[in-house]
């Protein structure tokens, strides 16, 4: 029977080693967020209306449900991230107009409401971390997770600009192929390389949030839980004990 | 003192009520045949907790489920933000979703242990035939259940997995195209899918679940438990006419199986507070984005319960001219299990007395499965393929040839009395 049990777990444990989407060749990075911490997950907010909301919507996600779980008073909410919507209960929509973005960019900026959960944090964290220079594109820039994105680098001025860096390998069929293995600084932002890890990693943080607001709540409660069901499953082995005592084997 | 005084007279107007309903309705009688005086064998080990601990399951998906449904739209436009309303602007919405998605996942495990306990112990032998057949339509009641359900949050995997398993009906020559029309009411899976979807989710086979759970259990009470012996507790009576082995279910099998589901549910609540989406077995990253029927996700799965089906209907090629084949072999997979109380041919019916060949037989049937389910979930590439060949042949090979090989297998004699 403990055999069993193992074997058991094994299986339920080995569960989640089974599957995670995306691949692009381009390794992910370790976005290193914590929906526990609350500071950081302020400094996202105020990153995501600065740099990002100007094109994107995080429709499902209210400015009255940030300002409770970030721990904003309302004055607090309205001067710092209010600059779209009136209304405190307003979802925190763009006010760029979807006919003209898709005049600009040939796209619909994608909602950000759940891209954390869509794509994971170590997507959303690598891609913006990795545009470079790319005089081809439209934009200038290019993105070396999301080839040929129609993003522009929104954060060039706090990043600088990166330039890509080629390997040459000589493939089966004995012809060489170019390869982008990693990038490099090309010119400086206003932030150094550590500054602007931190903002990306505070933003990437807030969407995580975005993208399930109970996360935090979730975790703390079910500890609770855990603790209680446990103390309960004590109490059921001694009572059931007690019950059949009386059974003879 | 007061309340010493005052509890018989309570006791005594309580049991004026229950003769008088016991007069118009066999409240007493119910209790006693199925709970009481239900006398089941007093050696169930681990493997028999599942089929309370699925009663379980089935009732919370019920509570939850009615619960989603009061702020869920069944509609192409809004069913995707109703779910993220239910998520963030619902009291306690987010738990409710995750024990009902949970709750689905855990339902396959707990049923998927149950049947293996079964083969595990003979329980589906003479006379209990018809106790398995109520079983596998539970079975087959919950997959029709399930795949509906998975298409209600309208997500893109919701989506393309519903349409990926709808046109499987399409490989059928001449009636296959109108089928999936009829099935789809559309000409591709649209807000008409959705609605009618629905209606079978939350009305049409929940019912046929609780009518089957209550065939099941009417037939399970009628014979009797079998145990980990597979012998009849029946045979052996005592004066009063009581079996020897066996005990009331009420109250020794009703403290037992709260101890199991404690145990469950310390388990299942790890994974609603902790890893709802279990790395995307339960909940898939794909469908945290709307259905979208211009963009195709990267690699289209069914969610893991299906996936050995999936894999076995994958592994069959396409041969004169059809891919129907495929189809075929995965619902003849499920067909078999019908027939399996007359597959097996052994004189004995627990694992403990049976020979080596049903003891390897049975194991290697049971990793075959889960390494199919692996290969479901994994893109159509070596060496999946190659494995979901071996692994759809050694499924067919295991029933088809179970009256063979349990008839020769050697075994033990069967005790008279259950052991531990």
């Amino acid at each position: 029977m403990t055999r069993v049990r193992g074997l058991l777990c094994i299986v339920v444990l080995a569960w989640p080693l089974a599957a995670h989407p995306m691949t692009s060749g381009y390794p992910l990075q370790d976005a290193g967020t914590d929906v526990g911490n609350l500071a950081s997950l302020q400094r996202g907010a105020r990153n995501f209306v600065n740099y990002c909301l100007g094109c994107h919507s995080a429709r499902y996600m209210r400015y009255s449900q940030v300002a409770d779980d970030l721990a904003l008073t309302e004055t607090e909410l309205r001067e710092n991230l209010m600059f779209t919507g009136t209304r405190v209960f307003d979802a925190m929509l763009t006010s760029m107009p979807p006919e003209q973005a898709r005049k600009w960019f040939g796209n619909t900026p994608p909602d950000l409401s759940l891209i954390a959960r869509s794509r994971g944090v170590d997507y959303v964290y690598t891609f913006l971390k990795s545009f470079y220079a790319d005089p081809s594109r439209p934009t200038g820039v290019n993105n070396a997770l999301l080839a040929n994105t129609v993003m522009p680098h929104v954060l060039a001025g706090l990043q600088g600009v990166q330039r890509p860096r080629y390997e040459t390998t000589t493939g089966n069929d004995g012809k060489s192929h170019e390869h982008l293995v990693g990038l490099e600084a090309r010119t400086a932002g206003d932030m150094s390389a550590a500054e602007f890890e931190g903002f990306v990693r505070d933003t990437v943080n807030f969407l995580e949030y975005v993208s399930e607001p109970a996360k935090a709540q979730r975790r703390s409660l079910g500890v609770w839980v855990i603790l209680y069901l446990m103390m309960f499953v004590a109490f059921a082995y001694f009572l059931k004990k007690e019950y059949w005592k009386d059974v003879k084997s | 003192m007061a309340a010493n005084e005052s509890a018989p007279a309570a006791t005594g107007r309580l049991a004026a009520l229950g003769a008088w309903i016991d007069a118009r309705f066999p409240m007493t009688k119910l209790w006693n045949e199925h709970v009481a005086e239900y006398y089941a064998p007093k050696n169930f080990n681990f493997w028999y907790y599942f089929g309370s601990i699925a009663l379980f399951v089935l009732v919370l998906q019920i509570f939850t489920g009615i619960f989603l449904t009061m702020s869920y739209k069944p509609s192409a436009a809004e069913a995707f933000g109703s779910v993220e309303y239910i998520m963030r602007d619902v009291e306690w919405g987010w738990l409710i979703r995750y024990l009902h998605s949970t709750g689905a996942s855990a339902f396959f495990i707990v049923v998927y242990l149950h049947m293996f306990r079964a083969l595990l112990y003979g329980s589906h032998r003479q006379p209990r035939e018809l106790l398995w057949i109520f079983g596998v339509l539970i079975y087959l009641a919950l997959m029709a259940e399930a795949f509906m359900g998975y298409l209600l949050p309208w997500g893109n995997m919701s989506y393309w997995g519903a349409q990926v398993i709808v046109s499987l009906f399409g490989a059928f020559p001449w009636f296959g195209g109108a089928l999936v029309e009829w099935i789809r009411g559309d000409y591709f899976i649209s807000d008409i899918t959705l609605n009618r979807f629905f209606a079978l989710h939350v009305v049409a086979l929940p019912l046929a679940l609780i009518f089957l759970v209550v065939a099941h259990i009417l037939a399970l009470h009628e014979v009797g438990s079998s145990n980990p012996d597979g012998i009849e507790i029946k045979k052996m009576k005592g004066p009063d006419g009581i079996p020897l082995d066996g005990i009331p279910f009420h109250p020794y099998y009703t403290v037992k199986d709260i101890y199991g589901l404690g145990m469950f549910l310390i388990l299942f609540c790890a994974v609603v507070f902790f890893a709802p989406e279990l790395g995307g077995l339960f909940l898939e990253a794909a469908n945290f984005e709307p259905a979208n029927p211009l963009l195709t996700p990267e690699h289209i799965a069914p969610v893991w319960y299906f996936t050995p089906f999936y894999a076995m209907l994958r592994a069959v090629p396409a041969f004169a001219g059809t891919q129907v084949w495929g189809v075929l072999v995965m619902f003849a997979a499920i067909l078999l299990l019908f027939f399996v109380p007359w597959l097996d041919r052994a004189p004995v019916r627990s694992i403990r007395y049976r020979g080596p060949i049903y003891k390897v037989t049975l194991m290697l049937f049971a990793a075959t499965f889960i390494m199919l389910g692996y290969c479901g979930m994994k893109p159509a590439v070596q060496p999946f393929k190659a494995l979901s060949v071996v692994g759809t042949v050694y499924y067919f090979a295991f029933f088809l040839l179970m009256p063979w090989f349990t008839r020769i297998d050697s075994h033990k004699p069967e005790p008279s009395r259950v052991r531990p």
